[in-house]
């Protein structure tokens, strides 16, 4: 399922005068396409992903997923929206101290009404966390802690997924292995993706990449518009 | 309960100091209704057992209080009661202090002269003053003969002897009675009235037991603390869930990110208090009654469902209100805050 955003504008209110955090902004992201959202701090990464997520309502403009404007839809049906086609990855993983890895995706099968143990051990698995489903979030590393995130935020079945920063507290390699798994998961599960990231680095991994200055989306660019010296990985699968 | 209950697993000692003190809070609370409830029976369960709705006993002068202590009102004052409107039947009651001589045993004994069934100089007792049928006893330097023994009450904390009114006389050494004891018909005058005309107070058998020394300041102030302990139990619930719900703010928000309704937060976090208050109460009444049970063969003491399950019920309720005000912020949390805060 496409995820469309159109035309956004999202305003935060700043002493007398409004900033403006997104001005016409506009993204399309096709099922099983990941795109990675670039850009200065400041620019608008993150209120772009707010508000494809449900998280805020933006003055103009729309979200789309699978064609229908959902972000005109009441508080409590854009929780649904959230729970049942948005899957999230947080910056620091945000796994709640008190569950297992195993509870932090049983949590999001309760939500959507389809706590399927199997499934879950099976997510466990993909992250490569076998072992470690009976560990809470102080009993693993930083890294592997980001992999439960992107297990539990493929635990709803989600159609469109939602990643802000995945990289930004691990180190080169355990970053780029990461960035890896979230394009293997993206065409396996063709969800549509956003990933937010500073990491030019890692750009190459991207289908589109989208640059954000002062609010607004540049015109995507695949990789290799981008950064052109840099040979793509041998996993890589061939561009149109 | 998904999160509520693994947060409780996993914060077990926050959990557990909380319940610990719902629990001795609640222990003190079963414990005063108990001790409130056998001292408010030490001093006025022989009022309550009074034969008639009402009691007539002297208007004091002024704008004072009656009491059992100060009344005294002359005999023909049965009559005049007896001839009012409304009035089916009066009867003389005495009451006094006295004490009971059995042997070589003596006891301090509250002496009602109420009882019509007795002959002169006979005397019925309670059970515990140990005294058997047809024993000669001294009250109050007269000889009397045991007639009966049984109905355990007691009034002003003295165990309660009955006589027949003539008995009572001698016994008191007073020419007076302490009120009379009034049987209204089913559509009675107005109480008020009656008394009015005949310069007394008529008044219910409950609303007399303020009449009986000490009852009143007594429950009065046992009561205030019993409120007292209810008020902080709820302040204490409240300040834990207010401090536990703002540490878990961050988890909330990605919670709700996630797509969890606000009432799926509410829900969960209320029934976690829920666990937590009925753990601690339940414990608390729970050692309450075993302490109430062992404590009553030395103090005036009632265990029953009364004063176990009110305070337990009351305690319940004050701790969840604590808790639903505390934990109301949940529904506030903001999602936007799990994205990297950009500010
Ligand atoms: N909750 C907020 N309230 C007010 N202003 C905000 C808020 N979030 C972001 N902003 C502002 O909106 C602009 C865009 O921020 P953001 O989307 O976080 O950028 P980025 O993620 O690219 O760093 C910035 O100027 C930021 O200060
Ligand atoms: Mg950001």
């Amino acid at each position: 399922m496409t995820l469309r955003l159109e035309s956004l504008r999202l305003l935060y209110p700043d002493g007398d005068r409004d900033l403006v955090a997104l001005d016409d902004a506009a993204l399309t992201v096709e099922a099983g396409e990941l795109v990675a959202v670039t850009g200065p701090s400041g620019s608008g990464k993150s209120s772009l992903l707010a508000v494809a997520g449900l998280l805020v309502t933006p003055a103009s403009g729309t979200v789309r997923i699978a064609g229908q404007d959902v972000s005109a839809r009441s508080p409590a049906a854009r929780d649904r929206v959230r729970r049942e086609r948005i899957g999230f990855v947080f910056q620091q993983s945000n796994l709640l101290a008190s569950l297992t890895a195993l509870d932090q995706l049983m949590l999001v099968g309760t939500m959507v009404g389809r706590p399927r143990e199997d499934r879950a051990h099976e997510l466990l698995d993909r992250v490569g966390l076998t072992g470690k489903e009976h560990r809470r979030p102080h009993q693993l590393s930083g890294g592997e802690r980001q992999r439960v995130g992107v297990a539990r935020a493929l635990m709803g079945d989600p159609a469109v997924l939602l990643v802000d920063e995945p990289t930004s507290a691990l180190d080169r390699e355990r970053g780029r292995q990461v960035m890896t798994l979230l394009r293997e998961i993206t065409k396996e599960s063709a969800t549509a993706t956003v990933v937010v990231t500073h990491d030019v680095e890692h750009l190459d991994l991207a289908d589109k990449t989208v640059t954000m200055r002062d609010g607004r989306t540049s015109k995507p660019l695949a990789d290799h518009d981008l950064l052109p010296a840099r040979k793509a990985p041998a996993d890589h699968p061939p561009r149109p | 309960m998904f999160i509520a209950l693994r947060d409780l697993r996993f914060a077990r000692g926050r959990f557990a100091l909380l319940g610990a003190v719902i629990s001795l809070m609640t222990l003190m609370v079963v414990l005063l209704t108990g001790l409130t409830s056998g001292l408010g029976a030490a001093s006025v369960s022989a009022i309550s057992a009074l034969p008639t709705e009402h009691v007539a006993l002297a208007a004091p002068p002024g704008q004072t209080d009656p009491q059992f202590a100060l009344s005294a009102l002359p005999v023909d004052t049965v009559d005049r009661l007896g001839a009012q409107p409304g009035v089916r039947a009066a009867r003389p009651l005495g009451i006094s202090t006295s004490r009971l001589t059995a042997g070589d045993k003596t006891a301090p004994v509250s002496v009602f002269g109420t009882d019509s069934s007795l002959l002169p100089d006979q005397v019925r007792v309670p059970d515990s003053l140990g005294v058997a049928p047809g024993t000669e006893v001294e009250l109050g330097g007269q000889r009397l003969t045991v007639a009966a023994v049984g109905d355990e009450t007691s009034f002003s904390h003295l165990p309660v002897v009955h006589t027949a009114i003539g008995t009572w006389h001698k016994i008191a050494r007073s020419e007076s009675l302490t009120g009379v004891l009034l049987e209204l018909t089913a559509d009675p005058a107005d109480p008020a009235d009656i008394g009015a005309a005949t310069g007394t107070l008529v008044l219910t058998r409950e609303d007399a037991y303020d009449a009986v020394g000490g009852y009143a300041a007594e429950q009065g102030s046992l009561t205030m603390i019993r409120v007292l302990l209810l008020i902080v139990s709820a302040l204490v619930v409240g300040a834990f869930f207010t401090v536990w719900t703002m540490q878990r703010g961050p988890d909330l928000a990605v919670v709700r990110a996630m797509g969890a309704s606000r009432g799926y937060l509410l829900r969960d976090a209320l029934g976690q208090a829920a666990v937590v208050l009925a753990l601690g109460t339940v414990t608390g009444a729970a050692a309450a009654t075993g302490l109430g049970l062992l404590a009553r063969q030395a103090v005036p003491f009632v265990v029953d469902g009364g004063t176990v399950l009110i305070p337990l019920t009351l305690m319940i309720t004050v701790g969840i209100s604590g808790a639903a005000i505390a934990v109301r912020r949940v529904t506030t949390v903001d999602p936007l805050t799990a994205l990297g805060a950009s500010r």
